[in-house]
């Protein structure tokens, strides 16, 4: 079975993010006066085969810890959904 | 004696190792990213550029390269690492050294003569310099803010493992006119074993009076000495 795995990487709350900072002020100058924080991070997105979504969970978790997130200064955050073949149809050739 | 400088697609500040090596008068040889063989080098030079192009994090990837493991091998046996700007993002991705490297504090590339203050000369980097001395060495990058936790810090200050950091030019406190915000001013630091030295500014960029500053050359000199006299560490075979 095939998994969409979409990982959010994040700056841990303690590291100071100067990128969000910056976006913060950016919103507040258009307007925004209502956001109080911004934080930037990164996204992932994964097709994953596995025999389920608990094992798929844990072999995705083993890579964040390898190579997506650094453990210093990001955390991680996983979702999972069964994934959807977006390829075209095949259509019938003509008669 | 032999310095191994290392080469990653992306690696840009090789040929400025091996000049200032050269002006030393000692050899260098270049270590192919691929091939796990240091070719009996007595330090391994982790040069600056962007290796692997720094995708999703500085040095992630180049972590993983085969050179990365003989490299993790030699220091392990005392081997003498330096990592130079993006050579210190991949020991700390390398957990060779604690820590990790962010973006500048002002989102810029800052390219500029930095001052260092030495905070130690008991390493193999350097014994050549003067205690509380000041280099002007600069930097040249746009993630080199060093992170740690806060124990991490105490215990690096407490070993005397910070080795640089920014001041001004007079040698007082930087404050806000650090390059990137490292916490604590750090420029630089060592492993525990102390022969893995990490440092954001450029030293083989002040090698020559010509290029404003040969202060770098404390560092390459420091080295020299190291392995001449074989004090304090083991280097491997």
């Amino acid at each position: 079975m095939r998994y969409t795995a979409e990982v959010v990487i994040s700056l841990k709350p303690v590291v100071n993010d100067p990128q969000g900072l910056t976006v913060r002020a950016g919103l507040h100058q258009l307007g925004f006066a209502e956001v109080s924080e911004v934080r930037v991070g990164k996204h992932i997105s994964m097709e994953v085969d596995g025999d389920s979504e608990s094992s798929v969970r844990r072999r995705v978790a083993d890579m964040c810890e390898k190579l997506l997130r650094n453990p210093v200064i990001e955390d991680y955050r996983i979702e999972l959904r069964p994934s959807v073949d977006l390829s075209p149809t095949p259509t019938a050739p003509p008669a | 004696m032999r310095f191994g400088i290392a080469v990653f697609p992306g690696t840009w500040s090789d040929g400025d190792c091996a000049r200032a090596v050269e002006v030393l008068g000692h050899q260098s040889v270049r270590l192919w990213h691929r091939d796990g063989d240091l070719q009996g080098s007595d330090c391994v030079i982790l040069p600056g550029g962007f290796a692997y192009g720094d995708h999703l994090r500085t040095g992630a990837v180049a972590r993983f390269a085969p050179l990365m493991d003989s490299v993790q091998e030699f220091a392990a046996a005392g081997g003498l690492v330096l990592g130079i700007c993006n050579g210190f993002q991949i020991l700390c991705e390398a957990h060779l050294l604690p820590g990790a490297l962010t973006r500048n504090a002002s989102l810029e590339f800052r390219c500029e003569t930095t001052w260092l203050r030495v905070e130690t000369v008991d390493t193999p980097f350097t014994r050549d310099c003067e205690r509380d001395g000041v280099l002007a060495i600069p930097v040249s990058h746009g993630e080199g803010r060093f992170v740690a936790d806060p124990s991490t810090l105490d215990r690096l200050e407490a070993e005397h493992r910070v080795a640089f950091r920014y001041v001004a030019r007079d040698g007082s406190a930087v404050g806000e006119a650090s390059p990137n915000g490292s916490m604590r001013d750090i420029a630089g630091i060592v492993s525990e074993g102390r022969n893995v030295l990490g440092m954001m500014p450029h030293p083989e960029r002040a090698a020559e009076p010509l290029l404003g500053s040969d202060d770098g050359m404390h560092i390459f000199r420091s080295v020299v000495e190291a392995v001449a006299k074989r004090t304090a560490f083991t280097v491997a075979p």
